[in-house]
């Protein structure tokens, strides 16, 4: 055989082959369960989604929802608020996209964030986009929302305007009927 | 086991001889303790004796604690109190443990700067390095890992914002973040998981560290000049070396002491001194504390994490910071190729001292500055602190070794310790009587 060379290979370098990528397909299939196993399991993913009632909300109040481990901030924003809000050029926004699971691809301005007929709601989830804190209310340059952990200052539609963070509070997909605001984000592995 | 030459143990009776042929534990032992070690090692080669003891010491409190303890959201705060009053000697125990993890850092960043100055990571000590950096990356997620388990709000949000660093990984940043979790935030799945890597990760320190040992005790102990022992003959060996037993045993014995002594004025005196009052406060997902501070052996660190705080490129400053946060890390792992010098021993170096003392010194305005709030002025502190370590391991150390005039090394380690040493007068020459003290 050592005198003999096979360009196209041998019978044996097939079974070299194909024994080798037998062997990497089980180990694969025999690591995935340990690491998927670390992965939400069915337990926490029932407990996805909630109703939010806002009827009993009036004009400056704040309530806090927790919904999947985090807080999320439900206001019913002042007229000065939405004032400001909606007067911000979107050249003065570091993030232009209006981060809200409903409309994902549309611009920050205020009018695709809110909710409500003239946008007095404002339901998002209270964790900065930088490091995962709860930023304060009515708080920062922009009277908005203030993250005490690295001083991130986000607006009173709560967009990013100064600090680390990259992008605007997240706002889940939801259904609003006009009283209740229904959290419906799916869970994309 | 090395290239050093030793006397290895030879079995005499029929008894030691019918065991080493079947397993030679006994000259493992013997010629472990009889290594060659330099005889002019001084107290910076201390810290590696300190630092197996105080892995005893955290694995043997650990063990006991976790037979108390209860990883469970809605009952971990509380174990921990009933670990403090109910369980017998509980307070003792958890101090021991706690503080012990401080000074296992303390130990390892005298043990890290230690090597830096005598160059100890040069050939042939690269891999010896290495395996070094990787305990100390094993000790740094162990501890954070044991910081969530009292679950206290620095708990909670410790763990919230160093998990959520992951997220800064383009594209598939949030998915590894949620795979972390084990759901949507850190909750009981995250507490479960973290106390069961740092069970784990302990063990996997206790193995890297006898790899590590093995490593130098293949090439031998580097030493403060740096100047290898010379390996001609067993003979010429002795004269550079004494073995590790008795010599340096009861010196690292003496210098444990100390430094246990240490270590109970902290455990009995002020046991909280080195930690945060908010951890003794429930974890509330819903209210972040004003001032979220990592301990302090991870202050340096976070002090470079925070540094950047403006976009590079397409680099947003999130993603900028993580990645020079573990690049300080790994640039520490890089020195044996970026530092040119062919002098291993910063004794010899007139210029790298005086590098070298400044990265001490940034090193500890790091610490400082990864405490204080994230404002001006340190953030700029910050940034130039940063900027220095930086520049030490990426201009200072290649360049240094390329432009110093470095002063002349000892012939060897024999010579260098007779300079130190200047031959006492011998008792009866001049009459007088030895002082039992010598």
């Amino acid at each position: 055989m050592s005198s003999t060379t096979h360009e196209e290979g041998t019978r044996r370098d097939f079974l070299y082959v194909a024994t080798g990528a037998v062997g990497a397909v089980t180990v694969g299939a025999a690591v995935w369960p340990l690491i998927d196993q670390m992965n939400p399991s069915a337990s926490v993913l029932a407990l996805a989604t909630i109703d939010i009632d806002l009827s009993a909300l009036s004009e400056g109040q704040q309530i806090t929802v927790k919904w999947r481990g985090k807080p999320v901030f439900v206001r019913y924003r002042t007229e000065a608020e939405i004032e400001a809000a909606r007067a911000t050029p979107l050249s003065d926004l570091a993030d232009p996209l209006s981060r809200s699971g409903n409309a994902p691809t549309a611009s920050a301005d205020d009018a695709n964030r809110a909710l409500g007929e003239n946008g007095e709601y404002l339901v998002m989830v209270g964790v900065c986009t930088h490091l995962g804190c709860v930023p304060l209310g009515q708080q920062g340059e922009f009277n908005g929302w203030f993250c005490p952990c690295h001083g991130s200052h986000y607006d009173t539609s709560g967009r990013i305007r100064k600090g680390p963070a990259p992008r605007n509070l997240h706002i889940p997909e939801l259904a609003f009927d006009g009283t209740t605001v229904t959290l419906i984000e799916e869970y994309k592995a | 086991m090395g290239t050093i030459p030793q006397e290895h143990y030879e079995p005499k009776t029929n008894a030691e001889k019918w065991i080493h042929s079947r397993l030679p534990i006994v000259g493992f032992v013997l010629d472990f303790a009889a290594f060659p070690s330099p005889k002019n090692l001084n107290w910076m080669w201390i810290w590696g004796v300190m630092l197996s003891v105080f892995l005893v010491i955290q694995i043997v409190t650990g063990i006991v604690l976790v037979m108390h303890y209860t990883p469970h959201v809605d009952l971990a705060f509380s174990s921990v109190e009933h670990i403090m009053r109910d369980v017998n000697a509980g307070w003792l125990l958890r101090y021991m443990h706690a503080n012990g993890a401080s000074f296992f850092f303390i130990a390892v960043y005298l043990h890290i700067f230690r090597g830096l100055y005598y160059g100890s990571y040069k050939a042939p000590r690269e891999i010896t390095w290495i395996i070094g950096i990787l305990i100390y990356l094993c000790m740094m997620a162990t501890a954070f890992m044991g910081y969530v388990l009292p679950w206290g709000q620095m708990s909670f949000w410790g763990a919230t914002v160093i998990t959520n660093l992951f997220s800064a990984i383009p594209l598939v940043g949030d998915s590894i973040v949620t795979w972390l979790w084990g759901g949507f935030s850190v909750d009981n799945p995250t507490l479960n998981r973290f106390f069961s890597l740092h069970y784990l990760l302990p063990f996997v320190i206790a193995g890297l560290t006898v790899v590590h040992i093995w490593a130098f005790h293949h090439t031998g102990n580097n030493n403060p000049t740096g100047v290898e022992v010379r390996r001609d003959s067993i003979d010429v060996v002795k004269r550079d070396t004494v073995p590790f037993w008795p010599y340096f045993v009861i010196k690292d014995v003496y210098a444990l002491i100390l430094f246990l002594i240490a270590f109970c004025v902290f455990v009995f005196f002020m046991p909280n001194f080195l930690g945060h009052p908010d951890n003794y406060i429930e974890a509330n997902p819903l209210a972040t504390p004003a001032h979220i501070v990592p301990e302090w052996y991870f202050l340096p660190f976070y002090a470079m994490l925070r540094a950047i705080t403006f976009d590079v490129l397409f680099i947003d400053s999130k993603l900028g910071g993580v990645l020079v946060m573990f690049a300080s890390i790994a640039l520490l792992a890089l020195a044996p190729w970026l530092d040119t010098s062919r002098v291993r021993s910063g004794r010899y170096r007139p210029k790298f001292k005086g590098a070298f003392a400044l990265l001490v010194v940034d090193f500890a305005i790091l610490t400082w500055a990864g405490g204080q709030p994230a404002e001006q002025p340190y953030i700029i502190i910050g940034q130039l602190a940063t900027l220095y370590w930086f520049g030490y391991f990426l201009v200072i150390l290649p360049v240094l070794g390329v432009i110093e005039q470095p002063d002349p090394q000892p012939a060897s380690i024999e010579a260098d310790f007779a300079a130190g040493h200047p031959e006492a007068p011998r008792a009866g020459a001049s009459g007088a009587i030895a002082t039992p003290a010598e």
